[in-house]
C-alpha cells in the first residue's frame, strides 16, 4: 500500500461520508424545517395541514377553556398578535409557566377549519421574557415599540385593532 | 478576610499572574532560557491559588447573605437552603464565568503537578497557552461581568432563585460539564505548543491522550447528568430536546470522541498528526463557542444573557483571537508536520480513520442544524426552527455505520489486517447480534430503532468477545486466563467498557423510542390502563412545604392485579415567586420507568377531576447508565500505567540530543 493509494482511500471514504451527510441534511431540511408564523400570517395564508409550523403570540386573556373529549382533557385558547387570533387546541398539561396574557409558542399543524392543533406548547422560563419571534412580530405590526416601555397587555390588542378599524 | 473586595483583588491578581504566565515562558522558550521557562509551573499554581481564593470569597458572600453584593442580591435569599446558596454561586452568568476560569486555572495547576515528565520547554509553552486563555476570560470577568460588584443601598433580602433550578442534579451539573468543556483546553494548548515547536511525535500523542480522555469523561458525565435532569425535572417525559444549548455540548463531545481515537494513531503509529492537532483545536473552539456563543444571545435560547452588548462584543473578540489565532498558526505551521506510519485501509488505523470521518460528519450535521436557523434569520429574515425530526432523520443513518465499525474496529490488528481472520474472531458476536435482530423485531417497531438496537447489541457482544478472546477464554487454563487478565493493559479494558457503554446508551435510546404516554382526566378512584398496567388515582391531598404549597397524588400501579408501586407526583406552588413546579414521580426497575405527573385540578366536590400524565418509558435508565459506563471506561484507561508514565526517557534523550 503506497502513500498515494492510502490517500485515495481516505479521500473516497471522506467523500462518501460527507456526501451522505450532506444529502441527509438536505433531505431532512426539505421536509423538517419548521417555519414560525404569527396568527395574522396563518389567517392570511394557511399552510397545508400536513406541514407543522410554530405559532407564536400572546394568549388572549379570558380565552382559556377546557373541553373533555372522552376522558382526555383538551385545552383550548386563543393566540393573538393583535391582528388576528387563532384558536389553539392542545391535549396535555400546559406548562407551569403558561399564563393568559403572556407569550407562548405552540408547535403543531393548522387544521382545515382554520383551528390549530398543538403537539407542544412552550412558555418561557421568565415571566417578563417574550420569545424573540413574538417580539419581532409585535414590532413589525406596530403594536409595540420597545422604546416606549413594556409590551402592552395582550388582552388589549384585539380591541386596539377594533378601535382602529372602527375609527 | 473573605470579603468581596478581597475577592475582587484576588481576581485581578490572578489575571495579572495569568498574563505573566502567558508571556514569560513563551519568551523564555524562544530564547531557550531554562530559568524563565521553569517559572511557568509556579505561576500556574499561584494563579490557581489566587483564583481559588477569589471564588471562595464569592461563596462566603453568598453563604453570609451579603446582599450589598449585586450578584448575591440578585440570585440568593435568606430563606434559601445552604446547599443552594453555595451552588447558586455558579447558577448565574457572573459566577459561572468565574467558575469557568477557575477550572481553567485548575487545568494549568494539574499540568504543573502531573506533567513533571514533560520536557520543560513543551510544558512551559502548554502552560503559557493556558495562561493566555485564562487571562482573556479573567479580563472578561473583571471588565464586563464583575461578580463582586456592590449595590447601594443594600437590599434587606435577595430576590431568590428560580425554584426550577433548586435541584441537586442541576447544582452539580455545571461544574462537571464545565470541567469537560475546559478540560479540552489542555489538548488545545498541547496542539498549539506542538505547532509552535513544529514537532508532533508518538510521545506527544502519549502526553495528550490522558488529558483528552479525562476531559471526555467529564463531558460525557455532564451531558448525561443534564439529560437526566431534564427528564425528571421538566416533567415532559423527554430527555433531549435538540435545544442549541444541548447541541453546544454535543458538538465538542463528538469532536472530542474523535480526538480521543485519533490520538491513539499518533501514539502508536505516528500517523494522522495534522488531523489530530486540528481536532484538538476544533474541540476546544467548539467548547468555547458552546459555552459563550450560545449564551451571547446570537443563538435564540432560554439561556441567553446578552442584554449588555459590551459582553457580546468582548466575547466575540475573545473567540476570534483564540480560535482565529490558533487556526492561523495551524495553517502556517501544519505543513511542516509529516506523518510516517503507513497502513492499509483494512487495519486498526483504517477503522480509526473511519470513526473520525463518521463522527465529524455527524458533528457537521449537528452544527448545520444548530447554526442554520440563526443564519436564515440574519440573512433572509425568516424565522425558522429545526427540531427533533430533522436531527433524527439526519444523524441516525450516519450512526449506523459507526456502530457497525465499532464492533469490527477493536478486533482489527494494526497496520494490515486479513478480513477472513478478523471475522473468524467475530462469529460469536455476530451470532449474538443475529439473536438481537430477532429480539429487536419482536420488541421494537420502526426500521431505525430495530437497526440501532441490533447494532447496539452487536457492539456490546463484539467488545465483550474481543476482551474474552484476548484473555484467552476457551484457549488457556483458568490460571492462564488470570495471568492474561492481569497483563491485559487497562486501556484495553477501558476501551471495551466505553464501547459497551455506548451500546447500552443506544439500546436505551431505542427503548425510549417505544415510550407510551397518556393524558387523562379522571376522578379519584378511577382507573386507566397504559401499556398493560392499570393506573389508579387513590387520593389527592394538599400540604404546606417550607416555602410552597403542594398538591400530592397517590397513584397506584397494578400489573395483572398485583400492586407494583404507589407513585406520589406533586405540583408545588411557590407563592413568593408566583411560580409552580412539577415534581415528577418515577418508579424504575431498570428495565422500565413508570413516570407520573399531576396537572391541574378542576371542578368541586364530587365532580372534582384531576389531569394526569402517565408515561411508560422502556429502558430509559440505560441511556444515562451507558453514559456512566462510558465515563468509567475512560477513567479505567486513565489508570493505565502507560498513560500516566508517558514516555519520559525517550523525550529526555531527544531533548539532550537537541540541546
Amino acid at each position: 500500500m503506497t502513500r498515494k493509494t492510502r490517500r485515495l482511500w481516505i479521500v473516497i471514504a471522506c467523500l462518501a461520508c460527507v456526501g451522505s451527510a450532506a444529502a441527509l441534511t438536505l433531505r431532512a431540511f426539505s421536509s423538517n424545517i419548521v417555519f414560525f408564523m404569527a396568527p395574522s400570517q396563518v389567517k392570511a395564508s394557511p399552510p397545508s395541514p400536513d406541514r407543522p409550523i410554530r405559532l407564536g403570540g400572546m394568549v388572549m386573556a379570558g380565552s382559556l377553556h377546557r373541553i373533555n373529549e372522552n376522558g382526555t382533557p383538551v385545552n383550548a385558547f386563543q393566540v393573538t398578535d393583535g391582528q388576528a387570533a387563532v384558536e389553539v387546541h392542545y391535549t396535555g398539561i400546559l406548562p407551569d409557566l403558561f399564563r393568559e396574557g403572556q407569550s407562548v409558542v405552540a408547535l403543531g399543524t393548522v387544521q382545515k377549519d382554520g383551528g390549530f392543533t398543538a403537539s407542544e406548547v412552550l412558555a418561557k422560563h421568565d415571566e417578563t421574557y417574550m420569545p424573540k419571534e413574538v417580539a419581532d412580530e409585535l414590532k413589525r405590526t406596530g403594536k409595540w415599540d420597545p422604546r416606549f416601555g413594556k409590551a402592552p397587555d395582550a388582552s388589549s390588542w384585539d380591541t386596539m385593532t377594533a378601535k382602529k378599524a372602527g375609527g | 478576610m473573605f470579603g468581596p473586595e478581597q475577592g475582587h483583588f484576588a481576581l485581578a491578581l490572578a489575571c495579572v499572574l495569568a498574563l505573566v504566565q502567558f508571556a514569560v515562558p513563551l519568551w523564555g522558550a524562544s530564547r531557550r532560557d531554562a530559568r524563565l521557562v521553569g517559572l511557568a509551573p509556579y505561576l500556574a499554581v499561584s494563579q490557581l491559588i489566587a483564583l481559588g481564593y477569589s471564588f471562595l470569597c464569592l461563596i462566603m458572600c453568598a453563604v453570609g447573605d451579603d446582599f450589598s453584593v449585586q450578584n448575591v442580591a440578585a440570585n440568593s435569599a435568606v430563606s434559601k437552603p445552604l446547599l443552594y446558596k453555595i451552588t447558586g454561586v455558579w447558577g448565574n452568568h457572573e459566577g459561572s464565568v468565574l467558575l469557568w476560569t477557575l477550572i481553567l486555572a485548575a487545568c494549568g495547576g494539574a499540568v504543573s503537578l502531573f506533567g513533571r515528565n514533560l520536557p520543560d520547554i513543551l510544558r512551559g509553552r502548554v502552560l503559557a497557552i493556558l495562561g493566555g486563555v485564562s487571562a482573556g476570560f479573567q479580563m472578561f470577568c473583571l471588565l464586563t461581568s464583575d461578580p463582586f460588584e456592590r449595590v447601594f443601598p443594600a437590599p434587606m433580602d435577595g430576590q431568590g432563585m428560580n425554584p426550577l433550578l433548586q435541584d441537586p442534579g442541576l447544582a452539580f451539573h455545571p461544574p462537571i460539564l464545565y470541567t469537560g468543556y475546559v478540560g479540552f483546553a489542555v489538548p488545545f494548548a498541547f496542539a498549539v505548543a506542538a505547532l509552535i515547536e513544529g514537532r508532533v511525535d508518538a510521545a506527544w500523542g502519549r502526553w495528550v491522550r490522558p488529558w483528552a480522555v479525562a476531559a471526555w469523561c467529564f463531558l460525557t458525565c455532564g451531558i448525561a447528568l443534564g439529560s437526566w435532569w431534564s427528564y425528571y425535572v421538566l416533567g415532559w417525559g423527554g430527555y433531549w430536546f435538540w435545544d442549541p444549548v444541548e447541541n453546544a455540548s454535543l458538538i465538542p463531545w463528538l469532536t472530542g470522541t474523535a480526538l480521543v481515537h485519533s490520538a491513539i494513531v499518533v501514539e502508536k503509529r505516528e500517523g494522522l498528526k495534522i488531523w489530530t492537532v486540528l481536532l484538538a483545536i476544533a474541540t476546544f473552539s467548539f467548547s468555547l463557542s458552546g459555552t459563550f456563543l450560545v449564551r451571547s444571545g446570537i443563538l435564540n435560547s432560554v439561556h441567553a444573557f446578552a442584554n449588555d452588548p459590551a459582553r457580546g462584543v468582548f466575547i466575540l473578540a475573545l473567540l476570534a483571537i483564540v480560535i482565529g489565532g490558533s487556526l492561523a498558526l495551524f495553517a502556517w505551521r501544519a505543513p511542516s508536520l509529516t506523518s510516517t506510519g503507513l497502513f492499509s485501509p483494512i487495519s486498526r488505523e483504517g477503522s480509526l480513520v473511519l470513526n473520525n470521518i463518521l463522527l465529524c460528519s455527524i458533528c457537521a450535521v449537528v452544527v448545520t442544524g444548530t447554526m442554520y436557523p440563526p443564519f436564515m434569520q440574519l440573512l433572509a429574515g425568516r424565522t425558522i426552527s429545526v427540531g427533533k425530526p430533522f436531527f433524527d432523520a439526519a444523524t441516525i443513518p450516519l450512526t449506523l455505520p459507526l456502530l457497525l465499525a465499532m464492533g469490527v474496529g477493536t478486533a482489527l490488528p494494526w497496520k494490515r489486517a486479513q478480513l477472513a481472520r478478523t471475522f473468524s474472531h467475530l462469529y460469536a458476536a455476530a451470532g449474538i447480534a443475529a439473536i438481537g435482530v430477532v429480539l429487536c423485531f419482536w420488541r421494537l417497531s420502526g426500521i431505525m430503532p430495530i437497526a440501532c438496537g441490533a447494532l447496539a447489541i452487536w457492539v456490546i457482544a463484539a467488545s465483550a468477545s474481543d476482551v474474552l478472546r484476548r484473555i484467552g477464554i476457551g484457549h488457556t487454563s483458568p490460571r492462564g486466563v488470570w495471568e492474561r487478565m492481569k497483563n491485559l493493559p487497562r486501556s484495553s479494558w477501558g476501551a471495551a467498557l466505553a464501547h459497551i457503554g455506548a451500546g447500552i446508551t443506544v439500546l436505551g435510546l431505542c427503548g425510549m423510542s417505544q415510550a407510551q404516554h397518556a393524558i387523562v382526566e379522571i376522578h379519584i378512584g378511577e382507573t386507566r390502563s397504559l401499556g398493560g398496567d392499570a393506573w389508579t388515582l387513590l387520593d389527592v391531598h394538599d400540604y404546606i412545604g417550607p416555602n410552597y404549597k403542594a398538591m400530592q397524588a397517590d397513584l397506584a400501579i397494578r400489573h395483572n392485579g398485583k400492586l407494583v408501586t404507589i407513585l406520589h407526583p406533586e405540583k408545588r406552588d411557590f407563592t413568593t415567586q408566583s411560580q409552580t413546579t412539577t415534581e415528577v414521580a418515577i418508579h424504575t426497575n431498570f428495565i422500565t420507568d413508570l413516570y407520573g405527573v399531576i396537572g391541574d385540578r378542576h371542578g368541586t366536590g364530587k365532580d372534582t377531576t384531576y389531569v394526569l400524565r402517565l408515561h411508560r418509558n422502556p429502558l430509559a435508565p440505560w441511556m444515562w447508565l451507558g453514559g456512566l459506563v462510558m465515563a468509567i471506561g475512560g477513567a479505567f484507561s486513565l489508570s493505565d500505567r502507560r498513560m500516566r508514565i508517558g514516555a519520559p526517557k525517550r523525550a529526555a534523550a531527544r531533548n539532550m540530543a537537541r540541546a
